[in-house]
């Protein structure tokens, strides 16, 4: 695996290849018509094979790729439950309901009845509305962590990248200080600072933890294109330096911010699961998320109901290792090493 | 008999979910003991593979080699992997054409070279570094002591190029193949090389084939040429045959498009049109036919046969160029 | 080469003065106040004033910055809110605990990973290939305090071949000396000590493992794949050189270079890690310190001296792994 940081995006398209010819004319006279026409007829098809951009091309490697289809199934089915959670779930998630409260105690928590498939959760709410619920908390935790994350990391790689200088090693030493720490360290650091946890002292943590691997990401590409070809030519052309950073570096720095963002996703729900198991995490008793019904109640009931550990865990198993597939099959497809 | 008798060797790469790829297509030729020969042909001619199958380099998968290669009349291709290696580096040497990516950037020079002799003659690596001093020493590279302990980025690409062939010949093989040895060096460091090759090879007798796109370097090392194309041999002749009467329109075209000193001023280079890409597959007809300047229907019908020529030669052609070329 | 090392070095106290900054900051600017939190908020305005003077709270913040960083240079971090113990004494009983687990760790995703790594790289799209890439895939996507309590509950409770929790078993007779125990026992002899830490570290350090042995094999293996690839395997391979010849010297030699950052890196995993396994296992380190420290209303001084510790062994061992580069790797050796 190559370092993503020294990689750049998308490079200009190819230029077309040198075709042949195939016949010429002086020849042609030679052969009967039938060959004539499948002679052009190779030499058309051998030919023209450049051109296709890198982004087609790597869209087109995708899908061909199972690993990526797999990865985008999972993660397409995961956006559908959350969107359409409340037409899925069998029941309300927060409320609780007398059939499963009846017999609810530390020591023992219904399990599947009619009506309630997955049984009760440990205060009487029907575990399996609040599983499917709980995809909606963990796409909205996971894609705000990542995209704040994304946002102040590209705004900080951007602006180091395109002023270069002083600016950029300022900037590089505040990376310094937030890779300082392993990550989750940083998160639990950023958590504890503020006085209560909530939802989104979570969600600001992780997306923290994420910025400085985003601002390295992009200030590497971009540095990369500021002695590339095309950037040299567009500077020779006259175009501002403005235009050239917002319309030429940033564009084709942008694939590989993407590529992470994937990969963020995945690593974004698992710190946000492993705050909510060190105590740390959102403590709204009716919130459903997988992160929260893993680390609080899953940990707490191990040794009673193992399946409020199972169902959560399993669920977030499969979404990271979706988003992980997915990011991975990106980055395979826009290597310039995978070309062909 | 020959030192190394090619018999109708067939390398076919098969990817799961592709077509299979003849990349070399029943090629034949020999090579007699101490006798250069060339294999010349543009990239993707399948000269390499050629190479890399006669020493068994070819990776284990996604190709299928068929044929005999037989070295001293054993056939190389039948050896048990372990009885090749045996061989290779000891009967058979191989430089290949990027000396700086084909040496290991973090083993000092000394250790690559006194490897092999660790390897086949038994020696320690005190008594092999000594050897491979003088063997540094042999091949024109200066101060030879200090080049022992340092690495490949701290040399120069000739000097990188020497020791490299210093590794294929410390063995004292009795066949060296040289894979375009010269194309990544600069146009002076070239001739050095070539010059060093020829003497070293005069020198210990050995036989070498010589792998390459350039007809200077076969004009000045080879006694016989194999001209190869879409996998296939050619055109096969003496040098100077060849140089003098290129019969096939490929070689034609190769010698003609080599800039002369000589030609009237304003004349044209010929250029062979299109890229090797342009090739029909040979079960259709021959695969230089639609870049060929002197096509015929019967080009198309099926691949013409490699047949024996007056001088001596071999060619594989339905309308060889009659036209008589000047020798440069 | 030197001048590399001064500016490595120079950047390292910067980024940990940075970070000494900022939790100096964190503690000032607390709900309340740091003396509110330190009494708690029923605390007599008398009791207040007085443990004001006694901090220096009443002093100028730049008084105080000073004050604060000449006793974190010294190694003094106060007392712990919840025991009222130096915290230095706490984290002097905790420290060995995490960094023998770590080690434990470590030891095992290399001494699997790599040779992993080596053969998915070999067998390149066969079955052992593919079993290797999804165990990484899985292992990078699993909630390691999840598989924690999988592995705690399938090895502990009814198959008793490891123990549930702690570092040995209670009532076992230990003589401290590095506060590492497995090492303890073998430098006082007590081979009992020894057996019983190592039963113990077992399934800890599996856990811990998981992510670090995920990149590990991952990363031999495209380093494999890359190296395989290079023009001097076939040299050596030209050369007739002994397959054992190849691996190690041709092959290994190169691609364990990128392995070795790698490590560095995973120090990072493993001390976040180290947090979340040590909580499943009642480990008594610095990840049991931390979440102590959380749980039972914030502990302060010990939380910013673990923050300040980790920071300091993440920094110094990728610090250390960098300049290992120049004695492994000749091409950015200085001639």
């Amino acid at each position: 695996m190559s370092d993503p940081i020294t990689r750049p995006g998308v490079t200009a398209p190819r230029s077309g290849g040198e075709r042949g010819d195939g016949v010429s004319e002086r020849n042609i006279g030679l052969l009967g018509e039938r060959k004539k026409a499948r002679l052009e007829e190779l030499a058309r098809s051998t030919a023209d094979k450049g051109g296709v951009s890198l982004v087609r091309d790597a869209v087109r490697r995708l899908r061909r790729n199972p690993v990526a289809i797999v990865g985008a199934i999972i993660v397409g089915l995961f956006i559908l439950v959350a969107i359409f959670a409340p037409l899925i779930a069998p029941h309300d998630p927060v409320q609780r309901f007398p059939e499963l409260t009846k017999d609810l105690t530390v020591d023992n928590i219904p399990g599947s009845q009619s009506g309630f498939p997955l049984g009760s959760d440990p205060l009487g709410r029907d575990f399996a509305s609040r599983l499917i619920h709980g995809s909606r908390q963990t796409l909205f935790v996971g894609v705000l962590a990542t995209v704040i994350g994304l946002g102040l990391g590209v705004l900080i790689g951007a602006i180091a990248g395109a002023f270069g200088g002083w600016v950029d090693q300022a900037l590089m030493r505040v990376t310094d200080v937030m890779l300082a720490l392993p990550s989750l360290l940083l998160a639990i650091t950023l958590v504890a600072m503020a006085s209560r946890s909530t939802q989104w002292t979570v969600i600001f943590a992780v997306a923290i933890v994420n910025v400085p691997i985003f601002a390295r990401l992009l200030r590497g590409s971009m540095l990369a294109q500021r002695e590339s070809d095309h950037v040299l030519a567009a500077r020779a052309l006259g175009v501002k330096e403005r235009n050239i950073v917002l319309r030429h570096m940033l564009p084709n720095s942008m694939t590989a911010v993407i590529v992470q963002a994937t990969l963020t996703f995945a690593v974004a729900i698992l710190d946000a699961a492993a705050l909510s198991f060190l105590g740390l995490g959102d403590p709204d008793i009716n919130r459903a998320e997988w992160g929260l019904m893993l680390g609080v109640d899953g940990q707490r009931y191990f040794e009673v109901r193992p399946e409020l550990a199972y169902y959560p865990a399993l669920a977030i198993i499969v979404v990271a290792l979706g988003f992980t597939l997915l990011g991975e099959a990106m980055r395979e497809a826009i290597d310039p090493k995978n070309r062909r | 008999m020959s030192l190394l008798d090619v018999r109708d060797l067939n390398v076919v790469f098969q990817r799961r979910g592709e077509r299979p790829f003849t990349a070399v297509d029943k090629v034949s030729f020999t090579v007699e003991p101490g006798q250069t020969v060339g294999l010349v042909g543009e990239s993707g001619c399948g000269k390499s593979v050629t190479s890399l199958a006669i020493m068994g380099l070819l990776p284990k998968r996604g190709n299928k080699v068929s044929g005999e290669v037989l070295f001293e009349g054993a056939d190389l291709l039948k050896l048990r992997p372990d009885d090749m290696r045996d061989r290779r580096g000891r009967e058979i040497g191989m430089i290949f054409q990027d000396p700086l990516s084909s040496l290991n950037p973090v083993i000092p020079i000394g250790v690559q070279v006194a490897e092999v002799l660790e390897r086949h003659q038994g020696r320690d690596r005190k008594q092999a570094l000594k050897e491979a001093r003088e063997l540094l020493d042999a091949v024109g590279i200066p101060d030879p002591e200090r080049r022992l302990t340092e690495y490949p980025h701290q040399i120069s690409g000739g000097m990188r190029q020497r020791a490299l062939i210093a590794i294929a010949l410390a063995c004292k093989p009795r066949l060296l193949i040289a894979d375009e040895p010269t194309t990544a060096l600069d146009v002076t460091i070239q001739a050095q090389i070539l010059t060093l090759l020829k003497q070293l090879v005069d020198e210990t007798g050995t036989a070498l084939i010589m792998i390459t796109h350039d007809l200077g370097v076969v004009a000045g090392l080879c006694d016989t040429v194999n001209v190869l194309y879409g996998g296939k041999v050619v055109e096969r002749a003496e040098r100077h045959d060849l140089f003098a009467r290129a019969r096939h329109p490929y070689t034609h075209g190769l010698l003609s498009s080599v800039p002369r000193l000589d030609s009237p001023r304003g004349e044209r280079l010929h250029a062979i049109r299109g890229s090797v890409s342009d090739n029909i597959p040979w079960t259709e007809g021959c695969a230089f036919a639609p870049r060929c300047d002197n096509v015929v229907d019967a080009c198309l019908e099926g691949p013409p046969p490699l047949e024996p020529t007056a001088t001596g030669g071999d060619l594989r052609c339905n309308n060889p160029v009659q036209e008589e070329v000047a020798v440069p | 080469m030197l001048r590399v090392i001064v500016r490595r070095l120079l950047q390292l106290v910067v980024t940990l003065m940075a970070l000494s900054a900022l939790i100096f900051i964190w503690l000032r600017n607390l709900p309340g106040g740091p003396v509110e939190a330190l009494l708690g908020e029923r605390a007599t305005p008398e009791r207040r004033v007085l443990l004001t003077k006694a901090l220096g709270y009443d002093q100028p913040i730049l008084v105080q910055y000073g004050k604060f960083m000449q006793k974190v240079v010294s190694g003094d971090f106060g007392n712990s809110i919840r025991t009222g113990d130096p915290v230095t004494e706490v984290l002097s009983r905790a420290f060995p605990a995490t960094i023998e687990l770590a080690a434990a760790a470590m030891i095992i995703a290399v001494g699997l990973g790599v040779p992993l790594g080596y053969l998915a790289a070999r067998h390149r799209g066969r079955i052992l290939d593919n079993l290797t890439i999804a165990g990484t895939l899985l292992g990078i996507s699993i909630p390691i305090f999840f598989l924690g309590y999988l592995l705690k509950d399938g090895f502990t409770q009814n198959i008793h071949w490891f123990p549930p929790s702690g570092r040995l078993t209670t009532g076992i007779d230990n003589t401290t000396v590095t506060g590492f125990f497995v090492l303890d026992g073998l430098l006082t002899r007590e081979f009992d000590v020894t057996a019983d830490a190592l039963w113990h570290l077992i399934l800890p350090a599996v856990t811990l493992a998981t992510i670090p042995l995920a990149v590990i094999v991952r990363i031999t293996r495209a380093s494999v794949l890359d190296v395989l690839n290079e023009d001097y395997v076939r040299t050596a391979e030209a050369k007739g050189l002994r397959h054992r010849t190849i691996r190690g010297r041709h092959i290994l030699r190169n691609a364990l270079l990128p392995v070795v950052t790698t490590i560095g890196l995973q120090t990072g995993a493993l001390l976040s890690g180290a947090v979340l396994t040590e909580k499943v296992y009642n480990w008594g380190g610095l990840g049991t310190l931390i979440t102590d420290s959380i749980s039972g209303g914030r502990d302060y001084p010990v939380l910013q001296a673990i923050i300040l510790l980790a920071a300091l062994v993440f920094v110094v061992v990728n610090l250390l792994v960098d300049l290992s580069y120049a004695f492994i790797d000749p091409r950015v050796r200085v001639r």
